[in-house]
């Protein structure tokens, strides 16, 4: 009998399609509806720290330099009190071999499409990590699928995502271009159904596990150049894997007094799922539309159980405006001569905020640089704005409002860290978490999970249940 | 007949792959208006016109029907249509600052 392609029936084989192509049982890490064994699920990858670093040497992923932007603090130490202005290092990951750390997840997921005998790998992504799974296919002779939210109805795309596209295909992948709609996962079980593919998901543990290499050679970097471990390492956080791999490595490392921020591009306003709104912001990751929903509810991924769990190990939240991340990524190039790309200096924007309040002596390390080129620069990305009818302007960037102007700081003392409440997240995460299950059932472990999982205590958790 | 593309051109195909009414309930008004389409590339299986129906070969040797949009599709987006001369402006704002003859 022929298989029911509708949405109905593919969608009722979601777990059996995601088991065959992950084999990851993640029943077995349930233990019931809301609480499951997540360090077990880690674990159960058979694969550590020692294991990841050997694996990313195969494919030249990893080592990337720390580089300290001398230039960028003395612009800060410049509109800042004296004895204010904190050390901003940045981890150069363009140095990957497709262009940023997303090459760290695809490297594990990919080694174990290979070990396991997958002719090729697939993954739903419109971000960097298309390239990152497309290259590290090539390199170990696997076909490879990206299937990717492209066009808005008018077949128009961002040139960013566009980009992004191109180099996929440029890597030898097929990909599968959709228009805006969250049923893109549809289309990716149907992709992994019809090829038997490895699911290379971004949220799988090997994703996550590959991360890890970057906040221990971030540890180790800044002991050997800065005599000490970093007061702040700062992450672009949208679904979770970049900050949750980050701060594992350096626990790993044993760095642990490192505060670990995690930083988004402002876009309230601006539904994700909107095919008026998808072209209408000027980024199309680490930003408030994707980090916000993940960081309260981080299974609403491609696979049942995230790997990727932001909450556990965020202590401060910070967000930066659309006009602060183009100015820091023009500051970049012209003080420090770095091109780079606009998701990693999102957290390079909220660094140089947060540096005017740390002192001298103090470290922050932002964590990530990303390959910049046509489609993702400036240039690119501020006119097809002005194109779409978005007012660019100097002035102050606190009035920017998301999909109706872009406001570069007058000044750069302008640019400013907003602390978003991490209370307001915590208890966020909650509230959703008791979408799954009633307060009425909850019992001590499952109490604890969620102590664990908002990284609070079992006093907080109640007092956020029974209010 | 002359046919816009040979067997084996290397062409993308569009399909609708949800109707407005088979979308999904929780996505906006203006979304659930829309279908979710799908472009595909890949060579083609036997000639074909602009807006025919054909079948092709993707690179994972899928075959996918579709409709025939384009022919040999290039990347047409590029570093924008219109300069933005206020990069020029950031640059020389904090230059001048570092180097302390910004007053
Ligand atoms: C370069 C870069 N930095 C940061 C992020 C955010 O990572 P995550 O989605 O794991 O939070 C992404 C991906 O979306 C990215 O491509």
């Amino acid at each position: 009998m022929a298989l029911d392609m509708s949405y109905k029936g593919v969608m009722s084989r979601q777990d059996e399609i995601i088991k065959k192509s992950t084999r990851i049982e993640y029943s077995d890490y349930e233990i019931n509806k809301l609480t499951f064994d997540y360090e077990k699920m880690m674990k159960d990858t058979g694969i550590n720290l020692q294991d990841i670093i050997r694996i990313q040497r195969e494919t030249g992923v990893g080592n990337t330099p720390l580089i300290e932007l001398k230039n960028l603090t003395r612009l800060v130490r410049k509109i800042s009190p004296n004895g204010k202005g904190a050390r901003i290092f940045v981890k150069d990951e363009q140095c990957n071999p497709s262009g940023s750390f997303k090459d760290r997840r695809a490297s594990i997921s990919v080694y174990m499409a290979e070990k396991l005998g997958y002719k090729g790998v697939a993954a739903a992504t419109s971000g960097n990590y298309g390239a990152a799974v497309a290259s590290q296919a090539a390199m170990r002779n696997l076909d490879c699928i990206i299937v990717q939210e492209c066009y808005d109805s008018k077949k128009v795309g961002q040139p960013e995502i566009l980009e992004k596209q191109r180099k996929c295909e440029c890597l030898g992948s097929e990909v599968i271009q959709l228009s805006v709609g969250p049923e893109l996962f549809y289309s990716f079980l149907r992709s992994l159904e019809e090829t038997g593919f490895f699911n290379a998901s971004l949220y799988s543990p090997y994703g996550i596990a590959g991360v890890e290499s970057l906040g221990y050679e971030i540890a180790m970097q800044c002991r050997e150049q800065a005599g000490k471990d970093p007061d702040v390492v700062i992450a672009t956080n949208a679904g979770g894997g970049n900050l949750t791999g980050t701060a594992r490595g350096l626990i790993k490392a044993g760095a642990v007094d490192t505060k670990i921020y995690g930083a988004s591009v402002d876009l309230s306003g601006l539904h994700m799922a909107s095919d008026i709104d998808f072209n209408r912001k000027s980024f199309t990751t680490g930003h408030t539309g994707f980090s916000i929903p993940f960081t309260t509810w981080p299974d609403r991924a491609d696979v049942p159980r995230s790997a990727a769990r932001a909450l556990r190990y965020m202590d401060e939240y910070l967000l930066v405006k659309q006009g602060e991340v183009f100015f820091i990524t023009e500051t970049l190039a012209q003080l420090e001569g770095m091109e780079r790309g606009p998701a990693g200096n999102t957290s390079l924007a909220a660094a140089f905020a947060l540096a005017r309040e740390l002192d001298e002596d103090q470290v922050i390390v932002v964590q990530e640089t990303e390959y910049t080129s046509a489609g993702k620069h400036p240039l690119a990305q501020l006119s097809f704005a002005r194109q779409n009818g978005i007012e660019i302007k100097f002035g102050n960037p606190d009035e920017e409002i998301p999909g109706k102007n872009i406001i570069l700081p007058e000044h750069p003392s302008l640019i400013n860290s907003r602390h978003y409440e991490m209370d307001k997240l915590r208890s966020s995460y909650i509230k959703n978490a008791l979408k799954v299950v009633d307060v009425d059932e909850l019992q001590d472990i499952d109490i604890e999970f969620l102590a664990e999982e908002t990284n609070t205590n079992v006093d907080y958790v109640k007092k956020n249940l029974y209010k | 007949m002359n046919y816009d593309a040979k067997k084996g051109s290397w062409v993308q195909v569009h399909q609708i792959i949800l109707k407005p009414e088979e979308r999904t309930a929780k996505i906006p008004e203006e979304t659930k208006k829309v279908p979710l389409e799908l472009w595909v590339k890949g060579y083609l299986n036997v000639e074909g016109n602009i807006g025919d129906v054909v079948e092709i070969t993707t690179l994972t040797k899928r075959r996918v029907k579709g409709e025939l949009v384009e022919i040999n599709p290039i990347y047409d987006y590029g570093f924008g249509e219109e300069f933005v001369p206020e990069l020029v402006r950031i640059g020389e704002m904090v230059k001048s600052i570092v180097r302390g003859d910004d007053k």
